[in-house]
């Protein structure tokens, strides 16, 4: 699903963040990465997402290298295949609930049916027409679940997605994201320091400035 | 760590973020404060050289006595000149002449000529005297000699020792240069003589214009004047220079006031586009603030943070508006004179100067309205509560006090109360306050409005309508606080700009209309007469009126009337006036009385509107004028039988029968002729014929069509400078339009980036941003223009009224209105498109990391 090959990055000042990394990512796989801030986690999931470009190196997704699109193309591809979750959710205040979560549908031109049942999976089933000032924190980080979900994408991106909340809400957040990226036939890919939230992954791994090692089995299947 | 050096770094770090908006929120309120202190500097400057210039002739007088009409009779003088009490009595003939060779020129193509006793001019007006070449000492009572100031030399294109031509009635006159005056201001234009001479050469033989008094000492000038007024009685009037000063001031003083006013829209526009600024900067460091207070900043801290950086902001701007200010006066007096080219000051040249006061004022007032503007933004600011601010999506929350309509419609209701209110000095006061209260209630109101009309949309359209609808849509519907802080600027001075051209034109289509009546003749005839005498006598009038080709000829005879010491004179014009229906020759602004119903014996008068609102002459009331036989002005009695406008002279005008006037004075005498040709006549022929007159070379022949042409080419002079003015407030609305998106967009910048995350594209975004801009436009002209309307009604109906007495039918220039609300559309949209650029050129990983 997702091939890294010998990626190489380093930041505007010249320090390295990553060296020859490689990886691939299976369908359906859904990983967790940890390691010390300032590694290039956030940095690698940037690249993934295609909103950076590596050094040199190349990423892949479903065979088609990231490098070879233009700004429309790959922000094509990120409306198709890709949701994203934010530590600081980023939800749109002036759209209702529903609105929000039916974005993704209406920029890919799809019928919006299908955010009721979201929804009523993330827990909102009548808070649709709510306004996102109107939310907790934990409520705001569903819509955002249910916003990154709701057109089927290939590949979830979640960054810190539970950095913001408490650790009851956290659990229930995590919770169900897994249960929806599983549920959704989906791959998924949360950068953390959180070991409980990693944990949540099928797998965790370490990324260091030696690249990317597995660390322990995540969630038991 | 000092509070001040947090103040600072706070203010530093603000202002070098976001520097684009502070330079334009500055120049903003610089253009304001540069375009009020000019205009005031130019009016100051003008009036006061013009007052100046008018003492300077009036010389060091206690007391001058005036005729009701231009002039009377000499045989007053020598009774003054032994009057108990005074000391001196200084007779004066003072008269206008037209300059031939500057007729093209209209309100600014005479010459004032003195006439003086010399001996007793070197006691009270010293300055006036002539200086005449060594070995000439003579000249100055010689009756061929004329000395000129400085500046009519310069004018005339004469030097000493030249000859000067002067038309006098029917005659020509030459007169000798014999040389300069001992003082005279700066610029202006007069001429003196002897006053025996100016007498017999300009046929005012045994006239006066004032007899000038300087007291005794020890005499108490009041209880003199009392005395003398009493003596003298109704038909002479004694007045002190001050109310020379009063009638100086009333003569210019609502054109200055409405000059100001129009001044005020640019730094009004200034004022939205500060409270703009700061009030979408507040929203921006919302999370900021609160964190600030979190960690200890107080409330009053932070209320005096924010208003610091206002105060800032407006101390910056006033100042360099103050040096554009006065580089713009000095400029403007260079170039355009101090009328600004609409010659209501003529043959003066003012100078500006400095007054601490007037800059101290201005620097005050662009102070003023910054802090006001920043006022409303720092209170919303301290009365936040730090846990709900600290959270995102409150923003257009936190603005919703914006949209409460409690204030909106006081405002409105008070506009509305403020219409029915008189004027105060005669000055619109209320009008101008009702203009700013419809304005601040109809920008007060935005918020719900675009909050109800977008809504709808969003309604109407609803989920089917595509992803960038749907932003755009529930952007401007749910967040209209914001929307309508974008809109503020834009919406002032569009509205402005409406009202202004609907003002405008419907005085210019009413002007053209009212020509039109009162021109209907084909040609117009007059001799470059002096003073009040009438030009064609008699034989004169007969042997015009017996010309070939020629179908009707109307005779008429001006004159200026004094009603009021305190008033510039009023103009009777006696004329044939079909007294059957009034409304067949005067533009009549009301049902007339018919003759029928006049009463038995009274001499029908016709009214302009100023006569109403100035002397409150009112139809079928009797009043007394000074119109009677000229060796000694008796009052008459008159029946007001209706009134007509008046767009040519603000100060007053009566119309009567010739037939009446020349039964009350025995003066026979005519200065106008308007002629209607016969069929198969042409104006060519028809003035050749005048030519050919014994007379003909002193004749001014007019066409009817190029004296409409030149009067309109004289209202559009006059009004060149509210277009410019007009534009500036527009530029201003525009440039805070740029400045609200730009701060918008930069706010927005997470929310960019998460929509470039989730799959908008790049253009997709400035597509969303000029939309929302042009929606925004959209609605802002469409509220700008019935604002627009609703303000140009007070501006017709009751700030022209009451300023210039005149009043005028609305008429609304549609293609004009059309063409500035595209082109403010198309430049809406392309500055938000501009402004957008910046905020999606950005990076897109930094915009969703940043958490403020």
């Amino acid at each position: 699903m997702l091939e890294l090959c010998k990626i190489n990055k380093a930041y505007a000042e010249g320090r390295k963040v990553l060296t020859n990394l490689s990886y691939t990512l299976r369908a359906g796989e859904y990983v967790a990465i940890m390691g010390d801030s300032g590694v290039g986690k956030s940095t690698l999931l940037n690249l993934i997402a295609g909103l950076d470009t590596p050094d040199s190196g190349e990423i892949r997704i479903n065979g088609v290298a990231i490098s070879s699109l233009d700004d429309d193309a790959s922000t094509q591809l990120r409306r198709e295949q890709f949701g994203f979750i934010f530590q600081a959710f980023h939800v749109l205040p002036h759209l209702t609930v529903s609105q929000n979560i039916a974005l993704p549908l209406l920029l890919n031109g799809a019928p919006t049916e299908r955010v009721e049942q979201m929804l009523a999976e993330v827990g909102l089933r009548d808070r649709g027409h709510h306004f996102p000032r109107q939310l907790s924190g934990g409520e705001l980080q569903r819509v955002a679940i249910a916003r990154a979900l709701i057109h089927r994408p290939k590949l979830v991106l979640a960054d810190e997605p539970t950095g913001n909340l408490d650790p009851d809400t956290a659990h229930d957040i995590l919770q169900l994201m897994r249960a929806e990226i599983k549920a959704n036939g989906a791959s998924g890919i949360i950068v953390t320091h959180s070991h409980a939230a990693a944990a949540t992954a099928d797998a965790i791994l370490n990324l260091t400035k030696d690249g990317l090692h597995p660390a322990h089995a995540g969630h038991s299947q | 760590m000092k509070s001040v050096s947090l103040s600072r770094w706070l203010l530093l770090g603000e202002w070098r973020a976001h520097i684009l908006q502070v330079i334009v929120a500055i120049m903003a309120i610089a253009i304001g404060i540069a375009l009020g202190y000019s205009i005031h500097l130019i009016n100051t400057a003008a009036f006061n050289e013009f007052s100046a210039a008018s003492k300077n002739l009036s010389g060091q007088s206690d007391l001058q006595v005036h005729g009701r009409s231009a002039f009377f009779d000499e045989s007053l003088y020598p009774m003054l000149a032994k009057y108990e009490g005074v000391a001196l009595a200084n007779p004066v003939l003072e008269l206008d002449v037209v300059m031939p060779n500057k007729l093209q020129n209209r309100n600014d193509h005479k010459l004032k000529i003195v006439g003086l006793d010399m001996f007793r001019a070197t006691q009270i007006s010293p300055d006036l005297l002539g200086v005449p070449v060594e070995g000439k000492r003579l000249d100055g009572l010689a009756d061929d000699a004329i000395f000129l100031s400085p500046a009519a030399m310069e004018w005339l294109q004469v030097e000493q020792g030249d000859v000067l031509s002067l038309n006098a009635g029917l005659q020509t006159i030459t007169l000798r240069v014999a040389g300069g005056l001992v003082r005279a201001r700066s610029g202006q234009r007069i001429a003196v003589m002897d006053i025996g001479a100016a007498q017999w050469r300009f046929q005012q033989l045994g006239l006066l214009s004032r007899i000038e008094l300087k007291l005794k000492h020890g005499v108490n000038h009041a209880a003199f004047k009392a005395e003398l007024t009493k003596q003298l009685g109704d038909q002479y009037l004694v007045v002190e220079v001050t109310d020379q000063e009063t009638r100086i001031a009333n003569m210019s003083r609502a054109y200055r006031v409405n000059l100001n006013m129009l001044a005020l829209v640019a730094l009004f526009t200034g004022a939205f586009l500060v409270f703009s600024t700061q009030a979408l900067s507040v929203i921006r460091r919302r999370q900021q603030f609160a964190m600030l207070r979190v960690l200890g900043f107080t409330r009053r801290q932070l209320l005096r943070q924010i208003v610091l950086e206002g105060a800032l902001l407006g101390m910056i701007g006033s100042l360099l508006g103050l040096g554009l200010g006065y580089a713009i006066a000095a400029m403007a007096i260079q170039f355009l004179g101090g009328d600004l080219g609409s010659n209501f000051f003529p043959g003066i040249k003012p100078s500006i100067d400095f007054n601490p006061l007037a800059a101290l004022t201005f620097f005050l007032i662009g102070l003023g309205v910054t802090v006001l503007g920043s006022m409303a933004p720092a209170f919303e600011a301290v009365r936040a509560k730090p846990a709900l601010a600290l959270r995102s999506g409150s923003e257009d929350a936190a603005l919703s006090k914006l949209s409460t309509p409690w204030f909106a419609m006081f405002c409105l209701m008070l506009a509305m109360l403020f219409t029915q209110l008189p004027p105060v000095f005669e000055l619109p006061i209320f009008g101008y306050l009702a203009i700013a209260l419809l304005l601040i209630g109809g920008i007060a109101l935005m918020p719900r409005f675009a909050a109800r009309i977008f809504t709808s949309l969003q309604n109407v359209w609803g989920a089917q309508a595509g992803a960038m609808v749907t932003l755009v849509l529930a952007r401007l519907a749910n967040a209209p606080n914001q929307a309508a802080i974008a809109l503020g600027g834009i919406l002032a001075s569009f509205s402005l700009m409406v009202a202004m051209a609907i003002m405008v034109t419907s005085f210019r289509v009413s002007v053209d209309g009212w020509l039109t009546h009162v021109l209907p003749a084909d040609l117009y005839v007059r001799t470059v007469s002096v003073g009040d005498q009438g030009g064609f006598q008699l034989s004169e009038q007969k042997a015009m009126a017996g010309l070939s080709g020629f179908e009707r000829v109307d005779f008429f005879r001006t004159q200026q009337l004094r009603l009021d010491p305190g008033r510039p004179e009023i103009m009777l014009i006696a004329r044939p006036i079909d007294s059957i229906d009034p409304r067949n020759t005067l533009p009549m602004v009301d049902d007339a009385m018919t003759p029928t119903v006049l009463p038995e014996g009274v001499t029908p008068i016709w009214v302009s509107e100023a006569m109403v609102d100035l002397y409150g002459y009112r139809p079928g009331e009797k009043v007394s004028l000074p119109i009677g036989k000229a060796a000694d002005t008796v009052f008459n009695e008159f029946v007001v039988a209706g009134v007509w406008r008046d767009y040519g002279r603000q100060f007053g005008a009566v119309q009567m029968q010739l037939a009446d006037y020349q039964r009350l004075t025995g003066d026979t005498s005519v200065n106008n002729l308007a002629v209607w040709l016969g069929s198969g006549a042409t104006l060519d022929a028809a003035m050749a014929n005048l030519r050919q007159l014994p007379f003909g070379d002193a004749l001014e022949i007019s066409k009817s069509r190029d004296m409409r042409a030149l009067s309109l080419e004289i209202f559009d002079r006059s009004f060149a400078v509210t277009y410019l003015l007009e534009i500036v407030a527009v530029v201003i609305g525009l440039l805070g339009v740029g400045a609200s998106f730009s701060a918008q967009t930069l706010a927005r910048a997470k929310e960019f980036g998460m929509l470039r995350h989730i799959g908008v594209m790049r253009r997709q975004v400035l597509v969303m941003l000029a939309a929302e801009g042009g929606l925004l436009t959209a609605m802002g002209i469409v509220l700008g223009f019935v604002l627009g309307w609703a303000i140009s009604l007070i501006l017709v109906f009751i700030v022209n009224p009451q300023s210039f007495h005149w009043t005028m039918q609305l008429h609304l220039p549609w293609g004009w209105l059309t063409m500035v609300a595209v082109i403010m559309l198309v430049s809406a949209a392309m500055t938000a498109l501009i402004a957008g650029r910046r905020a999606v050129s950005g990076n897109v990983i930094r915009a969703v990391r940043e958490d403020w």
